[in-house]
């Protein structure tokens, strides 16, 4: 076993730190949280000029071919200053275009992203699927040549900007995990609506209509009716991706907190110098590293091929920082007294950041019963 | 020992919700269905209804025109109105200042500001907190120097004033002795929000809401008639003035509603073809939740009935701050658990979430104040420590 980094790794590391430090600090998502995109599409471009956004894509779609290993620790460093490109949306769209798409498709649909031309979504999610991807009302009927989409999707991360839109519809009836697919839709299509919504963590998201949408054979991606263990893929990877990014806020909010707790002073002295802050603190500190370690433990094992392991490995990376994340937000915001509840401090920004990410790709309660119905979970029971 | 409340109790009981299901009016009714914010006008629109029924400040006695109910009822018509929905009226006047003037402010402070308290006509802030002066409030500095003409002028700044910006007078901790030690040089006094020289900016917190504001004095001419007690004799006004609040800091009926909307929103929340309230993880969490506020009710219980026992608060009086704030903030993390991806939602437009889910972000980030503000909980452990259980 080894945890340390390569010399790529630690590079890579350097060079996101700084930008996140010298071009991406807090105040810059303070102020894009009033925008209507809400991030900006210039340091999108950039993220594609430095390889991050292709990391772990193949090279012949423009990727450098890295681990999602690699794209964990760029996450956990955006995470660190709240930076609102949609990386973390795209990433999950990505997965069914990669796992089922044509040689075309992944070049149409990918390359433009890998280079930070074009942000994705993944519309999923509706009214009454909390979090399973397979319980999908949108419908897709077969049309002249294509397919014609109805339905509609709530909270589609990116929809609001994103310029490739993937949808998940109902091709045919029966068992539930037969019978769902996935199109790759540009924004502009007629017959698709979209409305922004405001999220709680300053982002954006649209709640997506699709009416008589009339679209191609070409923006099925794989074989009618076999979306679906792509998609708990591209959930995994979601989840994956919010352990990264939530590790990186639990450590951002911990040093707010102890420099906090080191400067501010009431009955004379810093409140760092009462016991009971001291331990809360050493609390919250177990808890970071409990939630960075299961991010590493998710980063790598979210590409396993043995799905069980994957399932496993994510599940307990998203509770733990449903649990640990959670308690570090809220501490936090707890230490810095009625500062922590003002709009204009940041923990706040962090505390909401972290709730959003508890939200997605399964929550607590989610994970915890997925981790339990395992087959891993009793195996080896009997001697 | 007896669980019961007397038949008279069960009585009133009755007739305070049979009041509730017709003095709301259809528009605060609607709001209060589905547990909205009310704006300060909706405030007191209902505190003025309250006021003609009697009921607006039940814990005063009736010779300052409370309606001199007992310990009990008051606490049952305090529970039915959380219970309710409808709107919170604002403690400052009725629970804050207007008690403790009843106990030490001269007949003419009384005579002059109670009627307008209880009516509606004024309306009150608190002025305790200073950027430095936080859980250690005696170290406060904003100064009220005498001017020789029969006033105080006063100099300084007072932040987290709860809605200071709808407020017609802030009653204040200022230091009127200087050289004097911490807690001994403080002064309570009454500060119309009116006067020349204070400024008021409201700022928001992070449910988004402008619930509270910088206050800053400079050089505020006070009539020195606006003393309450001694001159000096401020940190006593303040102690006295917390314990006015034993019994309904707990929130007790705050929580009961909150769990039956929690009820509500995991019924009407599908997953895999049921709904939320009948998924057993689910179920358990809310029981759990619910019992836990069950005994947080005894200990409440307990506390009042040795209150209208007359007996002095007992040891479960002080938890009851601790364990209603964290059973608070846990209905807002259940409540945004059970909502899933529309937890999401941010003031968004009517209809992009059910009703009754619209407020429930907001006022999720907004409950972390509840275990900061009154004394955040760190400082109720440490007084508990050494008071009750003699540690340090
Ligand atoms: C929503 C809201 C509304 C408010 N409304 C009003 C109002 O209307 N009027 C008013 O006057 N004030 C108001 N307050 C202020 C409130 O009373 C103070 O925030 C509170 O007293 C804490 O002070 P502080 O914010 O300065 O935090 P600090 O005192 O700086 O505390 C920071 C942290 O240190 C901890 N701490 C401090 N001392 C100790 C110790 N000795 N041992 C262990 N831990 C300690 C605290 O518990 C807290 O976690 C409000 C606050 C909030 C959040």
């Amino acid at each position: 076993m080894n945890f340390d980094l390569t010399d790529e790794q630690k590079l890579l590391l350097d060079t996101v730190a700084s930008f996140v430090k010298k071009q991406s600090p807090v105040s810059r998502h303070r102020e894009l949280r009033d925008d209507p995109t809400g991030w900006s599409r210039d340091v999108w471009q950039k993220m594609g000029e430095y390889g991050w956004l292709g990391l772990a894509l193949p090279e012949d779609v423009g990727g450098l071919g890295g681990t999602f290993a690699d794209v964990a620790l760029i996450l956990e460093q955006l995470g660190t200053t709240l930076t609102p490109e949609p990386f973390l949306p795209s990433l999950v769209a990505s997965i069914p275009i990669l796992r089922l798409g044509t040689a075309e498709q992944q070049q149409a649909y990918l390359a433009p992203f890998a280079e930070g031309r074009t942000s994705l979504a993944l519309a999923h999610a509706e009214r009454n699927s909390r979090f399973d991807v397979s319980d999908v009302e949108t419908r897709a009927v077969k049309s002249g040549d294509g397919y014609r989409l109805d339905g509609s999707k709530r909270w589609v991360l990116n929809g609001h900007a994103a310029d490739t839109i993937v949808v998940s519809a109902r091709t045919s009836d029966g068992e539930n995990d037969g019978g769902i697919s996935v199109f790759v839709l540009d924004r502009d299509t007629p017959g698709l609506t979209i409305a922004p919504v405001k999220t709680m963590d300053g982002h954006h998201a649209a709640m997506i209509t699709l009416t008589g949408v009339q679209i191609g054979r070409d923006r099925l991606l794989g074989a009618e009716g076999s979306a679906v263990a792509a998609l708990e893929e591209a959930m995994d990877v979601g989840a994956a991706a919010a352990c990264a990014e939530g590790a990186g806020i639990a450590r951002a909010v911990l040093e707010m907190t102890t420099d906090y707790l080191r400067t501010r002073e009431q009955f004379g002295v810093k409140i760092g110098s009462f016991q009971a802050l001291q331990h809360r603190a050493v609390d919250m500190f177990v808890e970071v590293e409990l939630c960075k370690s299961t991010a590493i433990l998710a980063a790598i094992k979210v590409s396993d091929a043995d799905v069980v392991e994957r399932k496993g490995a994510v599940s307990a990376a998203k509770v733990q920082l449903a649990v640990g994340g959670r308690f570090v937000t809220q501490q936090a915001v707890q230490l810095h007294g009625g500062i922590g509840v003002t709009d204009e401090h940041d923990v706040g920004l962090y505390f909401k950041r972290m709730h959003v990410l508890n939200s997605l790709f399964g929550d607590e309660e989610h994970h915890v019963m997925r981790y339990a119905r395992l087959p891993s979970f009793t195996a080896g029971l009997s001697s | 020992m007896d669980l019961s409340f007397s038949p008279e109790h069960l009585a009133f009981r009755e007739e305070v919700r049979s009041f509730l299901r017709t003095a709301l009016p259809p528009h605060l009714r609607d709001k209060a269905a589905v547990d909205g914010n009310f704006d300060h006008h909706e405030i007191m629109e209902w505190h003025k209804i309250l006021f003609a029924r009697g009921w607006v400040a039940p814990h005063w006695p009736a010779e300052h025109g409370g309606p001199g109910l007992d310990v009990t009822r008051r606490f049952i018509l305090t529970e039915e109105l959380e219970l309710s929905g409808a709107p919170t009226l604002s403690v400052f006047g009725l629970s804050m200042v207007g008690p403790l003037l009843i106990q030490f402010g001269t007949p003419a402070q009384q005579q002059r500001f109670l009627p307008k308290i209880s009516a509606g006509d004024e309306v009150w802030c608190q002025g305790y907190s200073e950027p430095n002066a936080g859980s250690d409030l005696a170290s406060l500095k904003t100064r009220a120097e005498d001017d020789g003409k029969g006033n105080f002028v006063v100099t300084g700044q007072k932040t987290w004033t709860t809605y200071a910006q709808y407020a017609d007078w802030i009653f204040c901790l200022v230091r009127t002795d200087p050289s004097a030690k911490k807690q001994s040089g403080i002064s309570f006094l009454l500060i119309d929000l009116k006067s020349p020289g204070v400024t008021v900016k409201p700022f928001l917190t992070t449910g988004g809401t402008p619930a509270f504001c910088e206050t800053f004095f400079d050089g505020v001419v006070v009539p020195k008639e606006n003393l309450v007690g001694p001159l000096n004799g401020g940190w006593t006004m303040a102690k006295a003035l917390l314990g006015h609040e034993r019994t309904l800091i707990a929130a007790v009926g705050l929580s009961s509603r909150a769990i039956r909307r929690i009820k509500r929103i995991a019924a009407a929340t599908q997953a895999g073809g049921e709904s939320l309230l009948d998924d057993p993880g689910f179920r358990a969490k809310i029981a759990r939740l619910e019992i836990k506020h069950r005994a947080l009710q005894m200990a409440n219980y307990r506390s009042l009935a040795g209150a209208q026992l007359g007996h002095a608060p007992g040891p479960e009086s002080s938890i009851l701050k601790i364990r209603g704030s964290e059973i608070l903030q846990q209905t807002g993390e259940l409540a945004m658990e059970l909502m899933g991806m529309n937890s999401l939602t941010w003031f968004n437009d009517e209809g992009t979430v059910p009703a009754i889910e619209q407020w429930v972000p907001s006022t999720f980030n907004y409950l972390r104040a509840t275990t900061i503000y009154g004394g955040s909980n760190e400082i109720q452990k440490n007084i508990i420590a050494k008071l009750i259980l003699g540690l340090g």
